[in-house]
Parts: C-alpha cells; structure tokens; sequence
C-alpha cells in the first residue's frame, strides 16, 4: 500500500490523539469533503488538540473562537475601525479570517452570532460593511458544543445542524490510551513540534480527487434506498433530505480516498451513516431514544444493499 | 408440546386499517339491518373510535359476554329464529362490531379481516346492482389492504393500497375465467324469501281516479326496449299492459283471462321486432307493443291481447317479441264477450244522459266518438297531475264540475260515455312513449309513462285505439309527460327535461347499469351458452365449460409465473452470480446478510473459514470492480461466475 500524505497526516495525529484513529479519520473526510464537523462532548476529551494538529498537520493556520453569550458577529468576522494615519476606515479582520477555526461550545453564543458564522461557512466568505471579503481556502471549521449543560445555551437549530457535514462525538478513550497519555509528554507541546505532512496545495489536490471517485449505479441506488427507508418508516419524524443524501456520498468517497479505493463502496456509507445521518435523523415521538449510533446500526440493517 | 405463544399487539396504525375495514363492510348494511342494530352497531363503532383515539383500554370480558348475549336475544326476539337469511346476516354483523371491543392481538385482527370478506359477500344477497358490486369492490380493495398491513406494520398505507390493488389485479382474469365459464344454473343464484317482493312498484289490475298520477310520480324504470332497426314514432309506442273492463262506479278492475287461440286477425304492415329487459314488478302481465303476435316462451297471448307470464315476474327478464303497429283485432268478438265490454254502473246519470243524447243527435257510432273527443278539445278541459279528488260519481264529476285530470280520468270518462251510448268499450292501461337513450340505444320506459287509454269496438273494424288524452293534451303523445302538463307540477326529478347536462349524465349512467344488468346480472345459462358458441364452443356442456375453465386457469398461472420469473431474470447477472456465492456459502451457515457489503462479507468469510481467503477475496475484488467500478463486459462478468463456481467448500459432515 503506497504511503501517501493522508496516511502520515493520520499516522501522527494518532500519536498525539490516542486511539481515537476513526475520529480522526472522520475529520479529515470531512476536512477533504470540503464540509464542516461538529463535535459533541464533554470539555477535556481532545477536541481542541484534535483541532489543532490537524491544522498543524496539513500546513493550515488555526484560530479558535471561544463562544459566549455577549459576543457580536463583529467579534468573529471583524471590524472596520477608523485610522487617523489614513483618514479612512480599516478592515480589521476577525478570527474567523484563517483555514482552521475551532469554534468552542458555539450553543452559548447568541443565535444572531451563530447564524453569522453559520453563514460564512456555508458560503466561504463574510459581507462587512457592504463589502465582501473571501475567506481562506482550505476553510474548515470545527465546532464543538457540550451537550448536557443546556442552561443558557443556544442551542442550534435543526436547519443549522444541517450546514455541519458530520457531527461526531470523541468518547472517552480506552484505558491503554489513557495510561500512554497520562504517561506521556504534554501534548500542546508535542503539537508545537509537528511538522507539516503536506505541501501547500496538496490539501486541494485532494479534495478535487475526493470527486473523482467513482459512484456506481448500485451505489446510488443503496444511498437511495437508505434515504427512501428514512422517509417511509414510521420510526424516525422525518425522513433524510436530498442535501442529507448528496452529504452522504460526499463523505462516503472521501472516506474511499483515505481508503485508497477510487470508488466508493456500501461499507463507506455504513462508516460515515452515523457520523453525516445522525444529526439529520430523529427519532420519532414515541420511539424509545437511541444514541445516533445506535440509530444509524439500525438503519443499516433494516436496508438491503440493492 | 409446543409453548403456547402469544400472537403480536396489534400497531396503532393496524388498529385504524381494521376499524376503517369494519365501517367500510358494515355501512351499506344500514339500509338492510334491523333499525335497533344499525343504531347499537353504530354507537359499538364510535365507542371503539374513540377508544383507539384516547388510547383507552378495551372493554372487559364480562362486559362483552353481555353484550353477545343482549345483541343475541334482540336478533331472536326479531326475526324470532336464528337461521335464515336475515338473522344469520345479523349475527354477522354484531359479532364483527363486537369482535372490535376485543382487538388486541394480530389474531384478533384476521378474525375481522375474515369476517370482513364474508360479510361483503352477504351484500350481495340484498341488491346486485353496479353500485353494491363497485363499493363492494371498494371494500375488498381496503380489507386486502389492512390484512397486508398485518404483514408489514412498518409500511405506508400508499403501499398496502398499491400491494392490495396488484393482488387483486392478479386474481381478476381468474375471476373472468370463472365467472364465463362456471356452469350456470337457472334461476337466481340463492333463494329469495318470498317477502322480498312486497315493495316493488308498477301498474295494478285496478284503476280507479289517481292510480296512474301516482304512479307518475315516480322515476323508476318499468322496462328497457332494443329495437331491431329504427325506434317507431312516439305515436305507436303504445306498451299494452292490463285490459280492464269491468265497472263499480269507481275503480275499472280486469275481467278473468282466457288464452287466445287463434293467431293475430290481420298484420297489413312491416312487423316491429324488439328485445325488452323487464324489471321485477311481481305481476303476471308482460308488456308489449300493440298488438303482439306470438308470446315469448313460457307465456300466453289473453284474448284482449295481454301477455301473461305463468309467474309473477319476480326477477329481471328478457324476452323478444314482434309487433304489428297496423292491426284489425276482435272483428269476430262473440256478443257475450261484447256485452261484457257494455255493462254500467248505476250512478253517473249526468253522464248517462249526456251519452244518450249523443246518440239520439248523431247517426252512427262513428259520429259519437268524435263527438266525445270534440267536446274534450272544446271544453275547457285540463291535463294535470293534480287533478282534485273525485267523489262517488267520479265522472259526472269530472266531466261537469272539475274538468281537471290525468289520462285516466279522461280514459275512463271516455270509455263510460261510450258504454253509455251503446258503444263496446273497455280500457287499456300500460305505458306510453319512453326516452331513447343515445349512449346504447335502448328505449327506457319508467313508471311515470305510465298511461291509460281506451278501445271501443265497431261493427267490422273490431278494436280500435281511441286516446282521450290526445285529444286534451297532444303533447304527452308526442313529446313526453313533461312538456304536456302545465309548468310547476310536481314532476320526478330524472324525468325533467330541462336539465340538459343532468340528462347525458343520466343517459350514460343508465347505459352502464343496462349493460350492467343485461351482461352481468343476465349471464343466464341462456347467455352463457350465446357467449361461448360466439367464441367458438359449440354445444358447450358443464362437462366441456368446467375443462376448458381449468386450462384457462391453468394457463394464467403459468402466465402469472412466468412473469414473476421474468421479473427475477431481469436482475443484473453480476448481482444473480453474488447471490449464487452467498447461496453456496449458505450451506456452511456463512449466507450474506442482506445489508453486508462486500468487502466486509469477504472479511467475515475469511474469519471463519481461514482457507476460503484466498478465493473470496478474488471474487470479491472481481465483484467489487464490476458492481461498484467501471469494470463491464462479458468476459469479467463470466470469470466472476467461473470463480464462485470453482469454488470448493468443504461441508462439514
């Protein structure tokens, strides 16, 4: 198996995030399926380190943005603020202005600063003052929100969950990975050290590749029938959207990539299912309620693969 | 023993199906059933309405063990039996509004599904007509339906319909083949209690002021006619019914009957040949154009020239006759049979002297008739179907005092002051006219044709069709009731003619039902035997029908099969030769699940069979290439099927 730059970029940030290889690999599917993650879990699982060596990794720089109830769009976008020197107004760029942006706990801002972010990332680029400004390309944004603590939170609403590719949680890691963390050196250093995997450039590289990879008749007509399962069973309130659908091969051949296959097989819709449907789908009122891995492994085997 | 196993809860969804079902069965019984039970059914089917909307908990046991015993002992008490036709239909219907207070489990939901299915048949028994046989069909698609939602709970209702439908549309040649070719009996397929008649309505033997109007007043069709060749004019449709000729003052009643023997006096013109489909009037008479020659079978030609079945006509029948509009009957009448057709009453002197001062004025008898018909035309006569209601001496009245009626009134005026004036007369009533329907070209007659008119016999001619009424009101000859009686009587709705759209719906609707009637309801024997020499049977017998039957069926599942097969074929050949794979390893217990892809299939393969990984891997990358690839073409798709086919397994013993 040849040793492309997506096994090393997987290979190292392994070592830093220990034994959590399918997050990781779900990341950068996300990141090469041009899309956005949400990340779901508790404070302290490695969310921010996840982050941060991916950035480091593939040569992007990295921002992050801790969300809070007062903060104005200004805050992530920027401002214009007025320079005496020049006699005119200047653009002071926010932090949204970089290639990485780990936007923490985003349920506690605002839903005026959410759907401000929620608008860039969808569109790659922000609109201040009547002028629009393109953002950075690789543009990948990584949000996390806790989600216990719902008091005074924010919490996103279905048609904004919709613009994050995949939402995945980080779990706590096994006991061998934790004695090797606990163990092992600080690791906001050792991110410090990393080195770049990838040349500028290469990063697009791949995610034109990431269309390049076949999708068969058959294939389609598996990620048809899984969508039309969804709107037909009495089990979930409404079904999978064709945006859900399209997302779903999206990832399905950035997985295929890393995989290196090009094309896409029934198995990397089932890897990616609970990732890009779980927070599509919901169960319906009634309905016990299952974890979205849960869901989705159900889901998998009510449908034959045609 | 095996374990007594509980059959699975019944969905919410389910529940809804079997109630829909049940209402779906049960309505059309409303007309039928004991008031009492229509009512308790219906309140049995709200209450278990609204126990699927609360989510309630069923009644219990003892509760429903009371109410089987009260619906039970009510039954009893009215029809005082449980076995016949109408109480069995009854129990029927309270166990299927009972069974719903218990249903819980699937079982409890194919007991109703079945019931369901008896009970529409049991619809049948009470009407056959297009309308019972389209709801019925309606019910059967629903039921078909809620019993494939038994099967599958998770699925749509669009797609148990569309199930229920393709079921249904398998069975349909089936049911053709069979309802052709079954060797038919004669009769109605069950018997009818002999109650069953007391409703049905047409002309009686009796006419006295008013029968006719109120017959009028109704829509219902008396009988269809199919001409062979062009309809005659309005003016010959005369449709003989009941000749009465005798008197009380009153009411005209018929005479006893005799069978005439000797064949029509004189046919001067062209025959009229017709089919007419006569509607159940539970009467002897058949009616026919003036004057029938011969009788259909099993009838007889009276004397005053009435057809007269042996049986009361209690079913819809057909029957073929031929007409002579241009006819010389009774030339040869005996004087005691004449005398019969003079006899008087006592009362109505005014009328009597009237007629005897006729007769004095004019010479012949000639000259009184249209002296009788003049005086109709000149006096300020009126037709209307609400003529005012006549005392004891009905014709004076009429004829002096309130001048307004309906034919029979003129009719039996007419026929008195003939009497009167030494004239043989008597009155004829049947139908007159009918409407032509252009969508199949039957002529349609319905009660409210319903006429009345007279004959009056002359020396030499013998007897002759005078109308009174023709002379009062010409139009009702020419153009149909309608027109002739004045605006804003109270007519029968489909006899209006003002409505035009309302017409050609009714036309069209009235051509389904005679189709209906001739080609379903009428598939007698008779027309059974038609049917299959036209297609090219002769002398079929049950013998031959009940072969040629259970080929045909024969070769519909053949057909039915090889369609499904073809619908396998059509599979990709790379997915038949996977499925070939998983079958092969099905036998080591190592089947592809349903939902496995096949790199992962290939995994577990090898994981259990560590000897198999060489080959499942080959044929799975073969496999992966050509159904998940851009690999096509013969040549890979026969190695695909070479490899599995090469493929040793070792079965353990």
């Amino acid at each position: 198996m040849p040793t492309s730059p997506i096994d090393e970029v997987i290979r190292h940030a392994g070592r830093i995030v220990l034994g959590k290889e399918r997050q990781i690999r779900l990341a950068l599917v996300c990141l090469l399926a041009r899309g956005h993650l949400l990340i779901e879990d508790l404070p302290g699982m490695g969310k921010t380190i996840l982050a941060h060596v991916l950035a480091r990794l593939l040569g992007l720089n990295f921002h992050r943005i801790q969300c809070t109830a007062d903060m104005l769009p200004a805050d992530i976008i920027g401002v214009s603020i007025y320079d005496r020197n020049s006699g005119g107004f200047q653009f002071h760029p926010g932090p949204i202005f970089a290639q990485v942006i780990l936007v923490d706990e985003i349920n506690r801002a605002t839903p005026k600063s959410q759907s401000a972010l929620l608008e860039a990332m969808e569109e790659h680029q922000v609109t201040c003052e009547g002028e629009t400004r393109p953002l950075p390309d690789p543009f990948f944004v990584i949000a996390t929100q806790n989600p216990y603590h719902q008091i005074g939170t924010f919490p996103l609403p279905e048609s904004q969950l919709d613009r994050f590719l995949m939402r995945i949680e980080m779990g706590y890691p096994n006991q061998a990975a934790e004695r090797e963390l606990l163990a092992g050196a600080d690791r906001r250093d050792m991110v410090a050290t990393l080195a770049p995997c990838m040349e500028p450039g290469e990063l697009s590289e791949f995610q034109g590749a990431v269309r390049e990879v076949h999708v068969s008749e058959a294939l389609v007509a598996y990620v048809q029938a899984i969508a039309e399962h969804t709107r037909r069973s009495p089990d979930y309130e409404t079904g999978l959207s064709p945006r859900a659908a399209l997302a779903l091969l999206r990832a399905a051949r950035a997985w295929a990539l890393i995989d290196h296959r090009d094309l896409v097989l029934p198995e990397d819709i089932q890897v990616v299912l609970p990732a890009v449907a779980g927070h599509r789908l919901h169960p319906a009122s009634g309905a016990p309620t299952v974890s979205s891995a849960d869901m989705a492994s159900a889901l998998i085997g009510a449908v034959p693969i045609p | 023993m095996a374990a007594k196993r509980e059959s699975p809860r019944l969905a919410r969804i389910q529940e809804l199906w079997l109630l829909a079902c049940a209402v779906l069965t049960l309505a059309p019984d409303a007309e039928h059933a004991p008031a009492w039970l229509t009512a308790a059914v219906g309140m049995t089917l709200a209450w278990r309405g609204a126990i699927w909307w609360r989510t309630a908990t069923l009644p219990p046991r003892w509760l429903l063990t009371f109410l089987v015993a009260a619906g039970s002992a009510g039954i009893f008490l009215t029809y005082r039996q449980f076995f016949g036709k109408d109480p069995g239909v009854a129990l029927l219907i309270l166990f299927l509004a009972l069974k719903l207070l218990e249903l819980r489990s699937v079982r409890d939901g194919l007991a109703v599904i079945f019931l369901c299915y008896f009970l529409l048949l049991t619809h049948f028994l009470n009407a056959q007509g297009i309308e019972v046989a389209g709801l019925a069909m309606a019910a059967l698609v629903a039921i078909t339906a809620a019993l494939a939602s038994l099967g599958h709970a998770g699925r749509s209702a669009v797609e148990h319909l569309r199930l229920s439908a393709l079921m249904l549309a398998q069975a349909a040649p089936f049911m053709l083949v069979l309802f052709l070719l079954f060797p038919r009996v004669q009769g109605p397929l069950w018997g009818l209690p002999v109650d069953a008649y007391s409703g049905m309505s047409g002309l009686s033997d009796a006419m006295s002021p008013g029968s006719i109007s109120n017959l009028s007043l109704s829509g219902e069709i008396a009988f269809r006619v199919r001409f062979e060749g062009e309809i005659p004019p309005k003016h010959i449709l005369y449709w003989r019914g009941p000749v009465l000729r005798l008197f009380d003052g009153r009411t005209w009643r018929a005479g006893a009957q005799q069978e005439k023997v000797s064949p029509p006096d004189t046919a001067t013109s062209g025959a009229i040949r017709y089919a007419i489909t006569l509607e159940p009037h539970n009467k002897h008479w058949l009616f026919a154009l003036e004057m029938p020659d011969v009788p259909p079978p099993g009838a007889i030609i009276s004397r005053e020239y009435q057809v007269l079945a042996k049986t009361p006509v209690r079913s819809r029948m057909r029957y073929e006759m031929r007409s002579h509009p241009d006819f010389v009957s009774g030339a040869d009448e005996s004087g005691a049979s004449l005398r019969s057709n003079m006899n008087l009453s006592a009362n109505n002197p005014r009328t009597r002297a009237l007629a005897e001062q006729w007769r004095r004025e004019s010479g012949d008898q000639e000259a009184v008739i249209r002296r009788m018909l003049d005086h109709f035309r000149q006096e300020s006569f009126f037709y209307t179907l609400t003529p005012p209601l006549l005392g004891e001496n009905s014709i004076d009245q009429f004829l002096f005092d309130t001048r307004r009626g309906f034919c029979e009134h003129f009719a039996s005026a007419f026929v008195f002051a003939m009497r009167a004036a030494g004239i043989p007369a008597r009155i004829v009533t049947g139908y007159q006219g009918g409407e032509h329907n252009p969508v199949d070209d039957y002529l349609i007659v319905r009660q409210s044709d319903a006429h009345a008119w007279a004959e009056v016999w002359l020396e030499g001619k013998g007897w002759l069709r005078v109308d009174p009424t023709a002379a009062v009101a010409p139009n009702r000859i020419e153009a149909g009731l309608a027109s002739a009686v004045p605006a804003g009587e109270p007519l029968p709705f489909l006899v209006r003619t003002d409505i035009s759209w309302l017409r050609q719906i009714r036309f069209r609707w009235e051509a389904v039902n005679n189709s209906w009637n001739q080609w379903v309801l009428g598939y007698t024997p008779q027309r059974q035997r038609e049917v299959l020499s036209r297609l090219g049977m002769r002398e079929p017998d049950w013998k031959a029908m009940t072969a040629v039957m259970a080929a045909l069926c024969g070769f519909l599942l053949l057909g039915l099969t090889a369609w499904a097969l073809h619908k396998r074929v059509r599979l990709d050949p790379t997915v038949r030769a996977w499925n070939r794979l998983s079958r092969k390893l099905a036998r080591i217990g190592l089947a592809r699940r349903d939902w496995e892809g096949p790199a992962d299939y290939a995994h577990r393969v090898a994981l259990a069979r560590p000897e198999l990984t060489q080959p499942m891997a080959a044929i799975a990358a073969l496999y992966i290439d050509l159904r998940y690839g851009r690999l096509n073409g013969k040549e890979p798709r026969q190695r695909l099927r070479g490899l599995i086919a090469d493929m040793e397994i070792a079965v353990p013993r």
